[in-house]
């Protein structure tokens, strides 16, 4: 799966794509594929702070619970409602229709500290070669 | 999302012979009690589909990093049985050769110091099939507590390649790569054979799905772990078979409600709390835990292992606390997990026997928040009896 160029994304494997100072938030493909088999998304509900590198949810696989980190900090619009009857989207659709909440950023320098497509793509090749050594 | 993984224990990991062929499968590997296994194989399906092959057909897991310890006549016959007998609860004395049994090996206080499988091998010849995780404990354990007994103790878990060949269809599986005819192996019974050109081999029909099923010992060396691997894959092809790791053994086994060390037993825990009380022979004469087990029976349970299944929508995981409708701690879980036979989310819990009815409503505190659930009949999940040979599944 390719790794939209317009995203930012995090060392704990969270993408976040900006548009006009509200970011979509949700998990990156390498990241449901180390889940497994998603089976529980617990999400904040609209109104909520989050703040970035603090965890703001869960997504459980049949085998563990995962913390999910927030890219930035901001206030919650909306929480994607379809993950509580269908949380597998996030195995097949990570990057787009299985985002996990929208947020009205508070700082957008935030997001200078974040990687680009190509940054992360590397970063987990390098994390690829650990697992494999 | 972020892996917790303890960076101190990722140095010498301990290996199966059959680590380089799950790494060219493409396994998610996780340090399991010190050993480097196979979690599960996302390029064939992953967990869920390997639950649900060894369900409805076949699947193979590498148990090689399960431990065996070898108990054998000393000088005078009779020592093994009597060492047998004194470091584990159930009766070896009621096992024909040929015949296993699933039973324990307990502290002086009545808790485990592992769950076992005990081989009658010979007359007066014994073969323990012993957790990973407690290899060395157990080795210890047993060379202590019989070193007053006429017996011959050897460690053998690194001379065998374990495989478990799992689901209705794992004895049509293995019928074709030996000739010993299994069907009149019954549940927990044995033998030796020709499996994959190879001769003398065990083949139990045991495991650790609540599946039927066969467990079989080859050779340790590589070359012919991987061989008898790909024979079984093969076999197994016309049955959907693929390669299954601990995250769907551990599914299964809890669907079934069989224990797990370090969960729902442990040096804390007794064997009447685990409910393990028809594998605990306190007729047979004395053993390791005995008059403790005697003194709890007689002070009555404090708590003990029930079925849950959650109610409110949440998913109870190891260690979570039980509280009642006041928020009391009540007790905690040892095991909870998906079911992915039931499609709901079951769980094991230790309560006070006074909450242990089914139907009875508790609470488990899920990241701070009370989560309803009841009470429900173990075991989650029982197989349909199909063949004659499985109607007497053993209860020596």
């Amino acid at each position: 799966m390719t790794y939209p160029p317009s995203y930012r994304y995090t060392k704990q494997h969270e993408w976040i794509d900006v548009k006009d100072g509200v970011g979509t938030i949700g998990i990156t493909d390498y990241a449901q594929h180390e889940l497994g088999d998603v089976v529980f998304v617990e999400l904040p509900k609209p109104g909520a702070k989050i703040q970035a590198g603090k965890s703001f949810g869960n997504v459980e696989s049949v085998k563990a619970v995962s913390e999910i980190y927030a890219p930035v900090s901001g206030e919650v619009l909306e929480a994607n409602a379809a993950l509580e009857a269908t949380p597998e989207k996030l195995n097949s659709d990570p990057h787009n229709s299985a985002w996990l909440i929208r947020v009205k950023l508070a700082d957008q320098t935030e997001l200078t500290k974040l990687m680009d497509a190509k940054a992360y793509e590397a970063f987990i090749s390098d994390k690829n070669k650990e697992a494999s050594a | 999302m972020e892996s917790t993984v303890d960076p101190s224990i990722i140095t010498e990991l301990r290996k199966t012979p059959l680590n380089a062929m799950h790494r060219r499968l493409g396994a998610k590997m996780v340090n399991f009690g010190g050993w480097d296994m196979p979690v599960e194989y996302p390029s064939t399906g992953g967990l869920v589909a390997e639950h649900k092959a060894v369900r409805a057909g076949v699947g193979v897991f590498d148990v090689s990093h399960m431990g065996d310890i070898r108990i054998s006549t000393g000088r005078t016959h009779g020592g093994a049985l009597a060492a047998v007998q004194h470091i584990t609860m159930n009766d070896a004395a009621k096992l024909a050769i040929g015949q296993a049994q699933y039973s324990a090996m307990l502290y002086p206080s009545g808790t485990f110091v592992d769950d076992v499988i005990v081989h009658r091998l010979g007359d007066d010849d014994f073969l323990l099939v012993i957790n990973a995780g407690t290899r060395e404990k157990d080795i210890n354990w047993v060379r202590e507590n019989t070193a007053s007994h006429d017996c011959k103790i050897e460690e053998l878990s690194d001379a065998y390649t374990q495989l478990a060949i799992q689901g209705p269809h794992a004895i049509d599986l293995l019928q074709k790569l030996t000739d010993v005819d299994l069907r009149p192996i019954k549940n927990y019974w044995f033998t030796h054979g020709a499996v994959c050109g190879l001769q003398n081999i065990l083949v139990a029909r045991t495991g650790y799905t609540g599946e039927d099923g066969f467990e079989i010992y080859v050779p340790s060396d590589v070359a012919t772990s991987e061989e008898v691997w790909a024979k079984v894959m093969e076999a197994g092809r016309e049955f959907g078979i693929i390669p299954c790791g601990l995250g769907s053994r551990n599914t299964l086994r809890l669907e079934a409600k069989m224990a797990l060390y370090g969960h729902e037993i442990s040096e804390n825990i007794n064997v009447w709390e685990a409910g393990l009380d028809r594998y605990c022979k306190m007729e047979k004469g004395d053993f390791i835990g005995r008059s403790e087990l005697q003194r709890a029976k007689d002070a009555g349970l404090k708590r003990t292992l029930v079925g849950l299944e959650m109610i409110e929508r949440g998913i109870a995981r190891d260690e979570y606390r039980c509280v009642n409708d006041q928020g009391e701690p009540v007790g905690f879980i040892t095991s909870g997990s998906p079911s992915p036979t039931l499609c709901k989310n079951i769980a094991l819990a230790y309560l006070p026997p006074s909450m242990s009815s089914i139907g009875t409503t508790v609470y488990v505190e899920i990241r701070n928040q009370k989560t309803k659930a009841q009470v429900v009949p173990t075991p989650f999940y029982k197989r349909a009896k199909k063949s004659t040979s499985q109607q007497f599944a053993s209860t020596v």
